[in-house]
């Protein structure tokens, strides 16, 4: 497993991402279930520490809306790549909600599908497939970096050169 | 027509290298199969009962001869010498090799073309009125919208992996010739009014396994917000859809499910939150940059008759016949469009040989303001013909055996691959369309039975349109054995309807007699020649159909 944030690989990660049955830690960074988080969150208020949920593909962010402010992680699943449940999610995070902490997709994340991600927002991403893990840290990704519509990345970025609305580039980054 | 900037370019350019290490990791074992699938069909790749298959995106169905003359160019080159019309107005190619497709797109790059977005579960191919930009009866070219909906939908980050696939269509007059009604949205250009352009908007048509008719959710969407309407509606798809069973995932199955209100007014909530922050509202000045490219061609100021195009219909008996139904009143005085049937009596629906793909890109040069477009239908269309041309091009056209005068006849026949080359296919559909032309060769009847639309596909995921069909037939299997249920009624124009299952399944040999008995039936019950096959039908319910179909059982 590697994490890729914000452009490059870290290597520690000071969050714990707990089950549903963990204990909680007394002290220092933890992510919960979100149904875990909603049933706990009265307890968790007084916790002096960052607070962050994990949000399985298909759950939404239904009865998050108020709690969205105080998070610093938002864990998004994609249990295969091919469900894109969580894209949606993603988008609506920062650009619905505004929510400016780590955005991070888990599971089945994949080379191919990089940019999509990020250009919905995500910053983190959890990966485990080693054959994208090689290529990202040998610059091998190869993905069409023009763009026809506007995403959670560069939703009020100026348009490319020529000044059509909705163009956007990521070239120079992922 | 739309035209390539260094953007679009240099986008097309950068999908054909990222496929083309797509393809590298396939070939090299990097990908499985599995991991793989996902990835071709994004790009038109379907592996079918023989060989790949590459599905090339004709963006509502317009062409010009460059560019036909490229696909000529790769039947010869990459396939065997022809090409396959589908019914979402693109070309399929049946006979290609995976290690030679990315070639193939580079090729196509060089023409301003692509197969983005020709499968899997994404924004497909956005289709429309294919007499767009010369019919009588539009009130603007939906071609723009489509053009603003292509681009806006290509590789789109939030909506590349939805629960299915997902297809748009556009229209701009009464008459609907996209069959709007049948596709997860549907639009219809119109004004209020105030004069204001706009749309009327349909949701959850489809055809399938579980054809439903669309449902209206707005009469009147303001023409600046379609993107933000659009990207509502997905977004309510991608989020809700049904993963757990891919027949149960289409847009259609959810509004079903849901109810068209509820799911109104989930669109409407997102459309409200994208519409306040309006990074989709479309600028003025962005709709009128669209707009110039479709802008009309330099039509001549001409004489509404033509003595020559009259001269010649007295003169000979097949341009009369040929007039008679291929050629459709054009906007402007003195021109006509001019339908190309690809349906030669006992020739696989759609297709076209290279040459006469070459053929018609020269005539469509020479006669048509270089355009040509690809029907719903599976036929072509050279749009902006003068009067005084069409004897010459109906000369060219019959050397080469394209002027088969059945447009909208009961050999105009869609049919969909079937058994002959899909996987996904329980009986054959091609040899059924060829033997129902057969039958029905005689033109003097086939003009004596009138409009009659026959679609054929070979399973129930229905790419032959089956339930749109006046006579929709549909193969299956039953116990081995290929057999065809028939289907009366349908409609894919602006009075949809999906047609009703007759009675039993007949046999191969059977359903050619079958399709007979159903005209014969309405020949001899219709109030005259002017009351429609499907006007007959709705005036008299399936029962004498049946009666005539199964009275020996």
């Amino acid at each position: 497993m590697a994490l890729y944030r914000n452009g490059s690989f870290v290597a520690d990660d000071p969050w714990r991402i707990l089950g549903a049955d963990e204990a909680l830690p007394a002290e220092g960074p933890v992510a919960l279930p979100k149904a875990r988080f909603i049933a706990e969150r009265d307890g968790l208020a007084g916790r002096n520490a960052p607070l962050g949920v994990v949000i399985e593909a298909g759950e939404g962010l239904d009865g998050l809306e108020d709690d969205i402010d105080r998070l610093s992680l938002v864990v998004l699943t994609f249990p295969k790549y091919t469900d894109g449940r969580n894209y949606s999610t993603a988008r609506i995070l920062r650009e619905r909600f505004g929510y400016r902490g780590e955005l991070r997709a888990t599971g089945n994340v994949l080379r191919d599908q990089l940019r999509f991600m990020l250009r919905c927002g995500f910053d983190a991403l959890e990966i485990t497939h080693e054959g994208t893990i090689a290529a990202l840290s040998d610059g091998r990704i190869n993905l069409v970096s023009l763009h026809y519509q506007p995403a959670s990345r560069d939703e009020a970025a100026p348009p490319v050169a020529g000044g059509h609305p909705w163009r956007r580039s990521s070239a120079g980054r992922l | 027509m739309y035209r390539y900037d260094e953007f679009d370019r240099q986008f097309v350019a950068e999908r054909v290298e990222e496929f083309r290490d797509q393809v590298a990791r396939r070939l090299s074992g990097e990908l499985t199969e599995d991991e793989f699938k996902p990835l071709r069909l994004m790009n038109g790749v379907y592996l079918q009962l023989h060989a790949y298959m590459l599905r090339i995106a004709i963006p509502y169905g317009t062409l010009n001869s460059r560019k036909l003359r490229r696909l000529a160019h790769i039947a010869r080159r990459y396939d065997r010498g022809f090409g396959h019309f589908t019914t979402r107005q693109n070309l399929q190619f049946n006979w290609i090799k995976l290690e030679e497709v990315p070639e193939i797109l580079k090729e196509l790059a060089e023409v301003e073309m692509h197969a983005i977005q020709t499968s899997g579960n994404c924004i497909r191919n956005v289709s429309a009125d294919h007499f767009a930009g010369a019919a009588a009866d539009e009130i603007a070219d939906p071609r723009v919208y489509a053009e603003i909906l292509r681009q806006w939908s290509s590789l789109h980050p939030e909506f590349t992996f939805l629960p299915r696939k997902f297809k748009i269509a556009v229209v701009a007059a009464e008459a609907d010739r996209a069959a709007i009604q049948v596709h997860d949205i549907g639009l219809q250009v119109k004004r209020n009014e105030a004069g204001e352009t706009g749309f009327a908007v349909w949701v959850g048509g489809g055809l399938g396994r579980t054809p439903m008719i669309g449902r209206k959710v707005r009469d009147f969407l303001p023409e600046a917000e379609l993107l933000s309407y659009c990207e509502a509606i997905l977004r309510v798809y991608n989020m809700h859809g049904r993963r757990d069973n891919k027949y149960k995932a289409r847009l259609k199955i959810l509004v079903h499910e849901t109810g068209v209100d509820e799911i109104a007014r989930d669109i409407e909530t997102e459309y409200e939150d994208i519409r306040a922050r309006g990074a989709l509202t479309m600028p003025q000045e962005e709709i009128a940059r669209i707009r110039a490219y479709f802008a009309p061609p330099a039509f001549a100021e001409l004489s509404a008759r033509s003595s020559a195009f009259e001269a010649a219909k007295a003169d000979s008996r097949s341009f009369a016949r040929f007039v008679e139904r291929n050629v459709a009143p054009h906007r402007v005085p003195g021109y006509g469009i001019v339908t190309i049937s690809l349906k030669a009596i006992g020739a696989p629906p759609g297709d076209a040989t290279a040459e006469q793909m070459e053929l018609i890109a020269d005539l469509a040069e020479r006669y048509s303001f270089d355009e040509v477009r690809v029907s719903h239908e599976q036929n072509l269309v050279l749009p902006h013909v003068r009067l005084d041309d069409i004897p010459a091009v109906h000369a060219a056209l019959a050397e080469a055996d394209l002027a088969t005068p059945n447009a909208g006849l009961v050999t105009d026949i869609i049919a969909c691959p079937g058994l002959d080359y899909c996987a996904l296919a329980n009986a054959r559909s091609i040899p059924v369309a060829q033997r129902i032309a057969e039958r029905f060769a005689d033109i003097e009847r086939q003009k004596q039975i009138g409009d009659l639309k026959i679609k054929i596909s070979g399973c129930i995921n229905a790419c032959g349109h089956h339930h749109v069909g006046h006579i929709g037939i549909l193969g299956v299997d039953r116990k081995g054995e290929e057999f065809y249920q028939i289907t009366l009624g349908g409609s894919g124009d602006e009075t949809c309807s999906i047609g009703e299952i007759v009675g039993k399944g007949f046999s191969s040999e059977e359903v050619v007699g079958a399709v007979e008995t159903i005209v014969e039936t309405y020949l001899r019950l219709r109030e005259g020649p002017q009351e429609t096959f499907l006007a007959a039908f709705r005036r008299l319910g399936e029962t004498p159909f049946r009666e005539a179909l199964y009275a020996d059982a």
